[in-house]
């Protein structure tokens, strides 16, 4: 490198120390704190000139490596081969992982922590293979589906605490008015462009919220709804000690009582939720409506012209969706036992596009590894949860700037005319 | 009656701030566009540099108005820094991608930025003692007293110089015309010689330091800002934009009004609860029965 390039990108990254100045000195060098009556100043210099140092270095490196193209290339082609991989033994893959997933709760270092922290994962996982259904395959951004989830759980909730009917009928039940309210927002709203229905389904969920919070009569407003029935197993309950003329889980199996008899229950019951909205994406995929709807996120002029219906098309991947959100919120009902507005917020939609939108739109086994990642393993890390959220976004932003297909983009369509050339 | 005005008159002030967040929304719609979701949280970085320097300035006991100037300024340059980089950032890099890219991207940055406040300057609400206090009253022998406090008048006049100076920008300058040609066809005005990167960057500063102002303006009426305050005003704000015609200047500042008036008329005469459902069911109607607005371009499909 010529000594002219090297006092160009020394000038280069003062100047954007100069802005990472002006970008940390207010907001992170003066922390305001309350004390007493009033706001005070703590000066923080410290945290900032550290910052400030560590983008001047990281903008000279950036600066002095020219070869930082070719690391670019190598970062997607290292991505692209791993999807090619992962695509190949797709079959494998699937298989090794729900094997996995099935014998999990029986492995010798699985302990409640783990169960909890698995359960979450696959309710996650759920929630990102149904949303899959909307975003990955219609190519509609939803922004607001937390409002399903929120449908399903609070259905269920109240339909399960009002008329005390099991588990498995409220299940569908839930599914069915999530779908309804799918089909409710989604038929006025679906003509609009892409960008446009992002903010409207965002308007959206932000509408069941204040309502769920405001509707005090049937919801209980901020306090939500205790006492939500738990499942059992067929009948069956997870109890201690069983009401008169009632033989719970571990009575009729002559087991001890255990509370993990619960938990593995509920994994294993989310686990079949998951993978059975798993297979329906898969087949519908290949059924005329899947074809349509991945023919509308590619081009939906030329669908036009050819007969497809694009309000239709688009309503029925935002119901199926909306129904498995409800699904999911059901679960999440009877799980919790106990729901709240709190739960519902924007922040979790956006968690859900960034499974999808970091997998890979439309891949199904990216949504997995995307959950497991951002959800397991900043699991660990939950006391830093405002760091979280920031790397959360800038994952997403990265990720639309180096890689917009998404770590394992899967965008290729199910079928081509002419075969696949290769 | 005298209640009317007063709702009228509060309506109006909300409207003001509503508006000048709207126009960085709308001029960043007419110019690349895009939803610049992370637009409200500029906002909200704005009104926490206000405050910051609100206190600075307040422990020195320097003149008020002086004070006013150089919290403006100093608001409308630091937040300027945020939008110019946000955009070098996280939408610079993604012209010509596919649609939503770019609101997955914004979408990424609000959050980055909110949580990045909430880490740098703490979850609690930050309430500030009132710096403008007093006003008006009018009608004062009726049972309803109106009163229009002299920081409504304040806001008000300030957003009209500000809309004054921002109104000669774009149709009497260089710069005002190479955005609306840029507006037009990004290509073309690359080919006459006007460096269409740079324009872009400087709508972002406008916007950004109109946001920063309208932030300020938030402090001083509310007294309490915390890091969630741009969620929802962005939500609202664009909701003006849409309603005057996204892409349209006055459109934009004609839609913040109006919201800001649904507002609080809604507030006070139908449900205090809901006045933000308001809001979001003024959107989808708008976005439903008249998508380019009042004063909006309607929009061609092409293939």
């Amino acid at each position: 490198m010529e000594k002219k390039d090297i006092i160009q990108s020394f000038k280069d990254s003062l100047f954007t120390g100069l802005i990472a100045l002006a970008l940390f000195g207010p907001i992170v060098g003066l922390r305001t704190a309350s004390k007493g009556e009033g706001l005070f100043i703590t000066p923080q210099w410290g945290v900032v000139f550290l910052l400030v140092g560590l983008c001047i270095l990281g903008r000279f490196l950036i600066n002095l490596n020219s070869a930082r193209k070719t690391e670019i290339t190598f970062f997607s082609k290292f991505t692209s081969k791993f999807s090619a991989v992962t695509e190949d033994k797709a079959k494998h893959f699937a298989i090794t992982a729900i094997l996995f997933a099935v014998v999990f709760p029986f492995l010798p270092f699985t302990d409640r922590y783990f169960m909890d922290v698995a359960i979450m994962i696959l309710t996650y996982i759920m929630l990102g293979w149904g949303l899959n259904i909307v975003v990955g395959l219609a190519g509609l951004l939803d922004l607001g589906y937390v409002a399903f989830y929120a449908v399903g759980a609070y259905s269920y909730a109240l339909i399960a605490t009002t008329f005390g009917w099991s588990f498995w009928i409220c299940l569908p039940l839930a599914g069915l008015f999530a779908a309804f309210f799918g089909i409710l927002l989604g038929f006025p709203v679906l003509r609009l462009r892409g960008d446009y229905l992002a903010i409207v389904t965002l308007g959206f969920g932000e509408i069941i919220r204040i309502i769920l919070i405001n509707w005090y009569e049937v919801t209980n407003g901020p306090d939500g709804i205790t006492g939500i029935p738990r499942p059992s197993f067929f009948g069956l309950p997870f109890k201690r000690s069983p009401d008169e003329g009632e033989i719970s889980f571990h009575l009729f199996f002559n087991l001890e009582y255990s509370t993990m008899h619960r938990i593995i229950f509920l994994y294993y019951l989310i686990l079949v939720l998951a993978l059975i909205t798993n297979y329906f994406t898969l087949k519908i995929r290949k059924l005329p409506v899947g074809r349509a709807w991945e023919a509308l996120r590619e081009d939906e002029i030329a669908c036009k012209s050819l007969g497809v219906n694009p309000t239709n098309t688009k309503l029925t991947a935002f119901a199926i969706g909306a129904m498995f959100g409800g699904f999911a919120g059901s679960f999440f009902a009877t799980r919790q036992a106990f729901i709240s507005p709190e739960s519902f917020t924007f922040i979790e939609s956006a968690i859900i596009v960034a499974i999808v939108v970091l997998g890979g739109m439309g891949s199904q086994t990216g949504v997995v590894l995307a959950s497991i990642f951002l959800i397991g393993i900043t699991e660990m890390f939950r006391d830093l949860e405002q760091y979280r959220m920031i790397a959360f976004g800038g994952a997403m932003v990265l990720i639309m700037v180096f890689k917009p297909k998404g770590i394992l983009a899967n965008r290729k369509p199910t079928i081509l005319m002419h075969g696949d050339k290769k | 009656m005298e209640y009317f005005i007063q709702q009228l008159v509060n309506g109006i002030t909300l409207g003001s701030i509503y508006g000048l967040i709207a126009i960085g929304y709308t001029m960043v719609y007419g110019i690349i566009g895009m939803i610049n979701f992370a637009h409200g949280d500029i906002f909200m970085i704005g009104a926490f540099v206000a405050l910051i320097s609100f206190i600075i300035f307040g422990l020195t006991g320097v003149a008020l108005p002086i004070i006013l100037l150089l919290v403006l300024l100093i608001a409308m340059l630091f937040t300027a820094c945020y939008g110019w980089t946000v955009e070098k950032l996280a939408y610079k890099p993604l012209r010509g991608s596919f649609r939503l890219a770019p609101l997955i991207s914004a979408l990424g940055m609000s959050i980055v930025l909110q949580n990045y406040v909430q880490v740098a300057q703490g979850a609690r609400v930050k309430p500030m003692q009132p710096l403008i206090s007093g006003g008006l009253e009018f009608f004062k022998n009726s049972e309803f007293i109106v009163t229009v406090s002299y920081l409504q008048i304040f806001i008000v006049i300030l957003t009209i110089i500000l809309m004054g100076i921002f109104t000669y920008l774009i149709t009497k300058t260089d710069l005002g015309r190479a955005q609306r040609a840029c507006e037009q066809d990004r290509t073309m005005t690359a080919l006459l010689g006007i460096n269409v990167d740079r324009t872009i960057s400087i709508t972002f500063i406008i916007g950004s330091s109109l946001a920063s102002v309208a932030g300020m303006m938030f402090v001083l009426y509310y007294g309490v800002i915390d890091f969630y305050i741009g969620f929802l005003a962005g939500i609202k704000a664009f909701t003006a934009a849409v309603l005057g015609g996204i892409g349209s200047l006055p459109g934009a500042m004609l839609g913040g009004l109006l919201i800001g008036l649904i507002e609080t008329f809604w507030a006070g005469y139908v449900s205090l609860e809901y006045k933000d459902v308001a809001a979001f069911s003024v959107l989808i109607v708008v976005l439903i029965f008249f998508p380019t607005g009042f004063l909006g371009k309607p929009d061609i499909e092409k293939v």
